[in-house]
């Protein structure tokens, strides 16, 4: 198995590596300390910006260009609102951090308060990770105790304060909009934009909205420099390592530190371990989380131009690109949260498809229209076809509503879950059409029901 | 009647209130710790809430409609959440969910006969890796088998059928 150094997850295997006591004798805060009282909040930020870190949320912008869009010469408070919503399905990564290094993540955030001016943090965290969010208040008091955060952190005339927000079921908070609203007390719906949060957000102050593992970075970014961390990736403009998240059929699922840029195919095999069953190969997998279009692991790269993108791997499978926000781009689907939910030949695609529509229409927020109607007619749509109720003109349906979700939301659950609709149809055409005539034998809507499963894992 | 918090968890709202430049912002939080200690959000806790942080209940009411978290019915003393997601489904949760429904001799959305367990369905626990993964009050369960989760109810059985808050 390929062997990563490990940075974001070095102390994951210390006993008890939740506790201060701990992971202060592994450099817990040394960088914080640094920063606070030898460095110039821009002088952070610009190692921030040289790191080329990608958010690791799902939109992959660069934190340190965000970081930039706090108007110059505010006057307003300054937040940080770190998105620990984690309910993108097939990511389970930034849950770990929480867990079994929380100071990793406050370290991150008092360096990034710092930098950005801002005073206080809110880490938003779903309400279903009871063990995340204590393990993060203890630390939290921990911290403070020590005088890491309060009125003088390290000394300096800084106050920092940090709070832990629990959200209350609802996927849709994990949208950096939404979340403010939910922060603020309201129901979780995302807002128009512009203005961008940057510029007006908890609270109609300008606030950052990072990922749990973006901010979990930024005290390795400092400490060793934006250069030396973005030059950890093999690939340009896409910076560090990250923490890789494997599901589904594979032998050894669960999460992997490594380089930005490996290849599904390294994510799968190497460090996935392989498929679960000697005799079900690798039928598809979904990148980075259910948001993104699914990739087949038959198809090929075809880039003949020159110019193309993705033209260096010409006539390679798609499983050999490398994974970045822009190679996957280009490859017509997205990074996302870049963990692989792997499935077997023995998985029906038109199933997946129903399984995940049901999480879509239940988690729409209802605000939009297209997005509200839009996915309770696509899961009827593939209820029925599952149910073998189904006709051939529901599949086009299927796909012409799909577009008429496209650009026509507030935010982007509505592209979230049309992409994978689409590109699940067009990548595996003929399963619908078989659907639309035989329905799909063993769906649990099937009539008959037998005790079958999508593919038969446990 | 009126709804109000014991002392103690009053303390924690005043405690609460201070972290934010609005009284508002304490909803969530605020909706999660009546929900603590009665099990459920009747409307006499939006009362509670509404007056405690100047909203309206129609607002208030507004907000616990919106979440999945907060329970507007009665629930039993211990809530089952089982992931119906990809990632776990595909590692067998819906064998989970049936053998659920067997055992507690109910359906999803509904309270066992012996009124100890309500069984619910959710969407991704983010355990995908862990699949598939369940939820029994505060606490998550992964990697499960049909025996495993036997072993586990149980358990629950035994030592203690009205846990509210089962941490390790
Ligand atoms: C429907 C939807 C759900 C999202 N869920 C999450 C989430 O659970 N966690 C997260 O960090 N970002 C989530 N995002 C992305 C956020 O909107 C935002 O881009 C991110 O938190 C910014 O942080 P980053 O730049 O560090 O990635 C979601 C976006 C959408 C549209
Ligand atoms: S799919 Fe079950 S935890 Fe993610």
């Amino acid at each position: 198995m390929a062997d990563f150094p490990k940075l974001l997850t070095s102390r994951y295997e210390l006993n008890e590596s939740w506790l201060l006591s701990t992971v202060e004798k592994h450099g817990a805060y040394e960088v914080a300390r640094k920063a606070l009282t030898t460095m110039k909040p821009e002088e952070i930020a610009a190692e921030v910006k040289e790191a080329n870190i990608r958010g690791r949320g799902g939109a992959g912008f660069p934190a340190g260009v965000k970081w930039g869009f706090i108007p110059k010469g505010n006057t307003k408070p300054v937040y940080l609102a770190v998105n620990g919503d984690e309910g993108e399905p097939g990511t389970f990564k930034d849950r770990t951090i929480m867990e079994r290094d929380p100071h990793r993540l406050i370290e991150g955030c008092v360096i990034t308060l710092f930098a950005i001016g801002g005073h206080i943090a809110y880490i938003y965290v779903r309400c279903e990770l009871v063990k995340a969010i204590r393990r993060l208040e203890d630390a939290i008091e921990e911290a403070r105790q020590k005088g890491f955060i309060g009125d003088r952190p390290f000394g300096k005339d800084h106050k920092i304060e940090i709070y832990v927000q629990p959200g209350a079921g609802a996927y849709i908070c994990g949208e950096e909009s939404s979340l403010l609203n939910s922060l603020e007390g309201n129901r979780g719906e995302p807002r128009l934009r512009p203005p961008f949060p940057a510029v007006e957000g908890a609270f109609r102050c300008p606030t950052i909205v990072n990922n749990v593992e973006t901010i979990s970075s930024i005290s390795e970014i400092v400490r060793m420099g934006g250069k030396a961390w973005s030059d950890l990736s093999r690939l340009p403009r896409d910076g560090g390592v990250r923490i890789y998240g494997v599901s589904g059929h594979v032998k050894n699922p669960g999460i992997y530190e490594a380089p930005v840029g490996i290849s599904m195919r390294e994510l799968v095999y190497d460090l996935g371990g392989g498929m679960l069953y000697e005799n079900r190969p690798l039928k598809a997998v979904i990148p980075g989380g259910s948001s993104t279009p699914v990739l087949r692991a038959d198809d090929v790269v075809n880039a003949p131009g020159e110019n193309d993108p993705l033209h260096a791997w010409q006539g390679k499978s798609h499983l050999d690109v490398p994974m970045g926000a822009d190679t996957y781009r280009a490859l017509g689907t997205m990074l996302g949260t870049c963990c692989a939910t792997v499935m077997d030949n023995s998985v029906n695609m038109v199933e997946v498809a129903r399984n995940l529509i049901h999480f879509y229409a239940h988690e729409s927020c209802g605000q939009c229209t297209p997005c509200r109607e839009g996915s309770a007619w696509m899961r009827d749509i593939l209820d029925n076809l599952c149910r073998g109720k189904g006709r051939k003109e529901d599949v086009r349906l299927l796909v012409e509503i799909a577009n008429n979700i496209m650009g026509n939301t507030i935010c982007a659950f509505g592209d979230g879950m049309s992409m994978p609709m689409l590109g699940l149809v067009q990548k595996f055409y003929d399963e619908f059409l078989e659907a639309a005539k035989n329905g799909v034998p063993g769906s649990p809507l099937g009539d008959s029901a037998k005790e079958l499963m999508l593919g038969s894992g446990a | 009647m009126a709804f109000s918090l014991t002392p103690e968890l009053e303390k924690l709202v005043d405690d609460l209130l201070t972290r934010y430049p609005t009284k508002r912002a304490g909803c969530i939080p605020l909706l999660h710790l009546c929900q603590r200690q009665v099990g459920w959000i009747s409307s006499e806790v939006i009362d509670f809430v509404a007056k405690r942080l100047d909203m309206s209940t129609s607002e208030v009411k507004g907000v616990v409609t919106f979440y999945t978290m907060f329970h507007q019915r009665q629930v039993a003393p211990n809530v089952i959440w089982v992931c119906r997601t990809l990632a776990c489904e595909i590692r067998g949760g819906r064998l989970l969910q049936k053998h659920l429904e067997k055992r507690l001799g109910c359906k999803v959305g509904e309270t066992s006969k012996d009124g100890q367990f309500t069984l619910l369905s959710a969407e991704c626990l983010a355990a995908c890796g862990q699949g598939p993964a369940i939820q029994i009050n505060d606490q998550y369960y992964e990697n499960l088998t049909v025996e495993k989760l036997d072993k586990i109810l149980d358990e629950y059985a035994v030592e203690n059928p009205k846990a509210a808050t089962v941490t390790k």
